[in-house]
């Protein structure tokens, strides 16, 4: 392991101050705790918070999307481990306004479990809270002999949309409501060229030969559904988009917002590329996204590979949030 | 009936810290192939938090041990073992003043784990340890038998619940970690004499 830090059991802890003190003018953090939350407390006036988070690991994600015009606060855990409840509670107090406090959960057994326990201590302090658990990973069957599907990348979009709407005086209940709306429209796929590498373990999650790839492996290294020779760029679009058209048939007719999300060691450049191959692939269906990001958004420490998020834009006004400005340090 | 009282409560909590400190590495290694590698590191912080919060201090009742317990395991674990294992010593404090039966304490902890994770017998779980063994201690005869058992039973099982269920069939040949470490609770359980 070749790693930049000092301890690998401090490096959460290093991480986040590094984080805060570099970026005094978004966010702050609640001392002994793993919970960012907004410094422009002003901007959380009256509105509804939003609080992410999940095990760190997944740079930028969740601090870096805490600001104005998205989330209120992110509580990060331990690398790949759920934050604990009396953590998240201390960001949903911090973040409460009055209005109540919006929860936005990947489904993992750990994170719906301790964001579960949270809520129940805001609720013992009158705090209203909501949540959505965001289950967008289509590589894994959603059945009832399974966790069910994870969440991933797409996320991303769950706090941008929800964000959005909080700043413009959403409630509570109109953030549950548009949060149920917009999740069964959002799919994403994911393809690992290597694993990554937990600094307290010290090793890959798992092993893949030098010319072999994984298709719909998740961000904590969980296995996906099938290994292969590596393929060109555009031969991996295709089947990613495949998988993804399967479940919401991609038509000419709707609107689009995709995000290629590198998920830590794969450089800009052949995210590039994949996006390249992803707007012909979609434009020989007809389609021309009517948004798209690509970049690190929800990493898995240093793991190579790309995943693409598809979200279809049911509703006009969900490409408004996703082009609602923000002040954060990396949306 | 088997009582529990604090001293011998206090020896289960140090003989399972001590088991979790000596088998860290191990049970992180049964948790890489079928879960994120971490249940060793996870519950090694966690029991370290125990122990600073109940050594050297004088608890009035199981009450208040089981109640320092929960909260050092809820603050300190992360995960789904910090909730699961932290509900399971809330459940027991909440009875712990009225009733120090060590059926019915284990009987409340297991319901709660069952409520908070969703998982059932079968699913290759904690779930699977603590279901025969809190039915040997109603019954007045468990043994380490009882606990091996239970923890190997878990091998040939497909998980359902959790990070190993993403593999399905391919969970199956591999222990379930929680279910090895709840082992571990039990067998410091036996060990402080109390079924003696």
């Amino acid at each position: 392991m070749k790693k930049i830090i000092n301890d690998p059991a401090n490096v959460v802890d290093e991480m986040l101050d590094g984080l805060v003190r570099g970026y005094p003018q978004y966010v702050e953090r609640i001392p002994n705790t793993g919970a960012i939350i907004r410094s422009n407390k002003a901007s959380m006036q009256g509105k509804v918070g939003i609080v992410s988070g999940g095990g760190s690991g997944h740079e930028p994600a969740h601090p870096g999307y805490v600001g104005k015009g998205m989330l209120s606060g992110a509580v990060a855990g331990q690398v790949f481990t759920s934050p604990t409840p009396d953590q998240i509670y201390a960001a949903i107090k911090a973040v409460n306004t009055g209005s109540g406090v919006f929860l936005v959960v990947k489904n993992y057994s750990g994170d719906v479990m301790n964001f579960d326990m949270a809520k129940d201590m805001a609720e013992l302090d009158d705090i209203p809270v909501k949540s959505i658990v965001v289950d967008d990973d289509i590589a894994v069957k959603d059945s009832l002999y399974t966790q069910g599907r994870r969440g991933v990348a797409g996320t991303v979009f769950m706090h941008k949309i929800l964000g959005a709407a909080a700043d413009q005086g959403a409630t509570l209940d109109e953030l549950d409501a548009l949060a149920q709306k917009v999740l069964p429209n959002i799919k994403t796929i994911a393809v690992a060229l290597s694993a990554a590498t937990v600094p307290e373990v010290g090793k890959p999650g798992f092993e893949l030969a030098d010319d072999e790839i994984e298709y719909g492996v998740g961000i904590h290294s969980e296995p996906g559904y099938r290994r292969e020779k590596l393929q060109p760029s555009k031969a991996l679009v295709a089947e990613l988009v495949g998988k993804i058209d399967d479940e919401q048939h991609l038509t000419a007719d709707k609107q689009y917002a995709v995000l290629v999300n590198g998920m830590g060691a794969t450089p800009l450049m052949e995210q590039y590329i994949f996006t390249h191959d992803l707007l012909n692939n979609l434009g020989d269906r007809g389609i021309k996204p009517a948004f798209t990001k690509i970049g690190n958004y929800m990493t898995s420490i240093d793991m190579a590979g790309i995943s693409l998020t598809i979200f279809e834009l049911a509703d006009p006004q969900w490409l408004d949030y996703l082009n609602y400005p923000v002040e954060t340090i990396a949306w | 009936m088997t009582k529990l009282t604090v001293t011998t409560a206090q020896q289960w909590l140090d003989g399972f810290a001590a088991a979790i400190a000596a088998h860290k590495d191990y049970l992180s290694e049964l948790d890489t192939p079928i879960g994120d590698g971490d249940h060793g590191s996870n519950m090694a912080r966690g029991l370290t938090a125990v122990q600073a919060a109940i050594d050297g201090q004088d608890f009035a009742g199981l009450k208040d041990l089981f109640k320092a317990v929960a909260m050092a395991l809820i603050s300190k674990v992360g995960g789904a073992s910090g909730p699961l294992y932290g509900t399971a010593f809330l459940e027991m404090a909440k009875l712990g003043d009225q009733d120090a039966d060590l059926g019915h304490l284990l009987d409340a902890a297991l319901a709660g784990i069952r409520k908070r994770g969703g998982a059932a017998p079968g699913d290759k779980t904690l779930v699977d340890v603590w279901t025969p063994v809190v039915e040997a201690v109603k019954a007045g005869s468990l043994t380490q038998t009882v606990v091996d058992d239970a923890v190997n039973s878990t091998k040939d099982m497909v998980a359902r619940k959790g990070r190993a269920s993403y593999l399905g069939e391919r969970s199956v040949g591999h222990l379930d970690p929680g279910s090895v470490s709840s082992g571990y609770l039990f067998t410091a359980l036996i060990a402080t004499g109390v079924f003696a």
